[in-house]
């Protein structure tokens, strides 16, 4: 038993005062505190942002709507897109990696552990200075009081004539901040994963987790700081008069496009490789079977995070680009999606033959592997360029990402909530409410995100506050809101089954799973040096090789 | 619950990892590298696209002098690193402190420069896209030699005080990656500003 290790003694823990306890919170260095503060301040955000797809929901749910005004809808498309992708994925994400990466190589900690603390207080400070702009954002002009030029912000809807006041400088300095904070927790990963393995931890037997957030961390560096100079940019321009993207003194619009854009699309794999990599350590635990294909899985997402590096101008095909430039991003964008395939096929090649137990983590699982294959092929029906020309900027690019980001992404997020939750906080779940979850929201994303394909087809364009009556939209407007508001309740009962099994659900014990990685061998939740004695491992299932040792893994490795 | 538990094995003795320090820093360089990418390719799409003058044929001059004195204090911090891992405290304070001369040359280089132009050509951030581009990439690049000179000044004040030993030769080392950096990016910035721009 693990147990007997070290016995701490709770009377200490319990008699500390609330504000004894907070404090430990804000000065804690321990990647465990981190994450699971990354986590809790994205399900924070994640609350806020879908609140502002509510209002755009709302509004567009009938012709001719007045629930909101076309300034406010402005706002609240801005700051959704903002929050979510800034905010909320990218944090949850960090938050993953951060709670998990040294579990699973078998270190006590973070490369940095106070860099890590410095980034996730940049993120979180980030965070609050873009909503600080509802409260301060009109400063001396009283014009505008949040963001309203789109959460790519093109340029010139950010020049001075046309996003007075500050709320453009709120949006610039939030996203310049946490992209510090995403950079240093990046290289804190990087760090991590190279320099951290506890012996025998070979990358070839390092879990997929680790690999892919090592490819995801080498992402980040590559992805936002191109975003982060072309803010700086932006601050010249904005403060001190400067004409990067003034097109009046020969500046160039379409360059801002390009930098954002350089940024924009690597970053989508910034936020679906931790996703895949949720998929590759639950889908094998719960098909009792090893992951198939594990050097090609860590092969293709290699070649996923240099391909997409050169697929950003496909966001740009209507821009009017040269027919080289068109061929070469379609090219690349289809390009891209072979590595990705290969993917999918592994995964369910791992779950082919295998005794598969359809568990709550599963089933979002499996749930994602249907949904992101009919959002990638959305994406190469995008990728061809004529036919971006006639639907980029309609609804159906709308529809597209949030197959890929809700569909996809959030998904696999959920798995992964259920999958580790026992882990963090030592209690299982509710698997009735975990059921309900799973099955309303399958339900109404494909009400919403189905549907939504088709005013898109039909020529609804995205960002309209409103519309006539009488396009073939109405119906179909209609019955994406019910939608919205059936994911809405799903996630209400996946909020409350994380607050009430925290305190009510059955204990977990060490390893609920039966699974294989190292993050499973110590308590749940771990204490705060994860590991008694640093663990020594052979192969790639170090646990598998414990509880069987009459037939090991590393024979066949 | 049956929970594993990992058997007394040895730890391998020949288990080593990279440097966390270094590999840390590379990540940071690479970050660095794509900021600085970003602020070049701005800064040659502009070429000659200025609405108005002054051109940067008209104001700038080559800064060979500060050039040389930055490029060479990457050999003199190197030397500093290398006396101390061989403990020759008093040589390294030398060469360390040479470091520190030759980048505050060069920031004083720079410091002159804008002041020339901006008093005596009338150009600054926003007189035209050449000003907007070359303040902004220059500048981007003074302010990593500002941080490091503040991480040299820093690393000389504890030298002097007699806090440095050869057991931070690995730290300085580190640290000495980063200055190399800005000397690299000086030599992009200098061939794309003074050589292609002009």
């Amino acid at each position: 038993m693990a147990s007997d290790s070290i016995a701490i003694h709770p009377a200490g823990v319990a008699t500390r005062s609330v504000s004894e306890r907070l404090h430990d919170w804000v000065v804690t260095v321990d990647h465990k505190k981190l994450g699971i503060m990354y986590v809790v301040y994205a399900l924070f955000f994640l609350v806020i942002g879908g609140i502002e797809a509510m209002v755009m929901r709302i509004q567009l749910m009938r012709p001719h709507n007045d629930f909101v005004s076309p300034q406010v809808f402005n706002r609240m498309f801005t700051m959704h897109g903002t929050t979510m992708i800034f905010f909320v994925v990218i944090p949850v994400m960090f938050g993953f990696a951060n709670y998990l990466v040294p579990l699973m190589i078998g270190a006590r900690d973070m490369a940095f552990p106070r860099l890590n603390a410095f980034s996730f207080w940049l993120t979180a400070f980030g965070g609050l200075l873009l909503y600080f702009s509802f409260v301060g954002g009109s400063g001396l002009y009283g014009a505008g009081n949040a963001p309203d030029m789109g959460w790519w912000a093109y340029a010139p809807l950010t020049a001075r004539a046309f996003s007075p006041g500050h709320s453009a400088d709120y949006w610039t300095l939030a996203l310049l901040v946490s992209g510090f904070g995403s950079v240093g927790t990046a290289i804190n990963i990087i760090a991590t994963v190279i320099c951290m393995r506890c012996p025998g931890m070979t990358l070839g037997r390092m879990p997929l987790f680790a690999w892919l957030n090592l490819v995801m961390a080498a992402m980040v560096i590559l992805a936002i700081c191109p975003l982060t100079a072309a803010q700086i940019m932006l601050c010249v321009d904005r403060y001190l008069g400067g004409h990067f993207f003034d097109t009046q003194a020969g500046g160039s619009a379409v360059l801002w496009m390009h930098f954002f854009w350089i940024f924009g699309h690597p970053e989508v794999y910034v936020l679906v490789i931790p996703a895949f990599a949720f998929l590759s350590e639950i889908v094998p635990v719960f098909s009792r079977k090893p992951i198939f294909g594990y050097p090609v899985m860590v092969a293709a997402t290699v070649c996923i995070g240099f391909v997409s590096l050169s697929v950003w101008a496909h966001h740009m095909f209507t821009v009017g680009m040269n027919s080289y430039a068109n061929s070469f991003f379609a090219i690349t964008t289809f390009a891209v999606g072979v590595p990705t395939g290969i993917k999918i096929f592994n995964w369910v090649g791992t779950m082919w033959g295998g005794r598969i137990q359809f568990k709550v983590p599963m089933l979002f699982c499996i749930g994602f592997l249907f949904q992101f294959l009919i959002a990638g092929l959305t994406g190469i029906m995008l990728g061809t360029a004529p036919f971006n020309w006639q639907l980029s900027g309609s609804y159906f690019v709308v529809a597209h990402f949030h197959y890929v980001i809700v569909g996809g992404i959030l998904f696999a997020l959920f798995g992964a909530f259920y999958y580790w939750y026992p882990k963090i906080t030592g209690r299982m779940f509710n698997e009735t409410l975990g059921k309900l979850h799973f099955w309303l929201f399958v339900i109404g994303f494909h009400l919403t995100f189905d549907l939504m394909h088709i005013p898109g087809l039909l020529g609804m364009p995205r960002r309209i506050y409103t519309y006539e009556p009488g396009r073939g939209w109405d119906t179909l407007n209609f019955l994406v809101t019910i939608g919205a508001f059936v994911q809405a309740v799903a996630i209400l009962i996946f909020v409350a089954n994380l607050i009430i099994s925290c305190f009510k659900g059955a204990k977990a014990g060490n390893d609920p799973w039966d699974a294989w990685t190292l993050e499973w061998s110590t308590s749940s939740p771990p204490p705060a040096y994860n590991f008694a004695r640093i663990p020594v491992v052979e192969s790639r299932r170090p646990l598998w090789d414990i509880k069987h040792p009459e037939d090991p893994d590393w024979k066949y490795e | 619950m049956s929970s594993a538990t990992f058997a007394d094995s040895p730890i391998e003795p020949s288990w080593t990892l990279p440097s966390r320090g270094r590999v840390g820093m590379f990540s940071l360089i690479a970050a660095e590298s794509a900021i600085f990418t970003i602020f070049v390719v701005a800064y040659i799409f502009y070429i000659g696209k200025s609405l108005s003058g002054p051109t940067p044929k008209d104001v700038l001059t080559i800064p060979i002098f500060s050039t040389i004195c930055l490029l060479s204090s990457s050999l003199t911090i190197h030397l500093a690193t290398r006396t101390l891992r061989k403990a020759k405290i008093a040589s390294f304070g030398f060469w360390w402190f040479l470091t520190l001369m030759l980048g505050t040359i060069f920031l004083i280089g720079t410091g002159r420069e804008w002041h020339r132009m901006i008093f005596d050509e009338g150009l600054t951030v926003s007189t035209n896209l050449f000003g907007t581009t070359y303040y902004s990439l220059v500048g981007l690049h003074a302010f990593h030699v500002t941080v490091g000179l503040i991480g040299i000044a820093i690393v000389m004040t504890f030298t002097l005080l007699g806090k440095v030993t050869s057991k931070y030769s690995e730290r300085l080392e580190v640290f000495s990656l980063y200055w190399h950096f800005v000397d690299v990016v000086w030599v992009v910035v200098f061939t794309v500003v003074y050589v292609i721009g002009r």
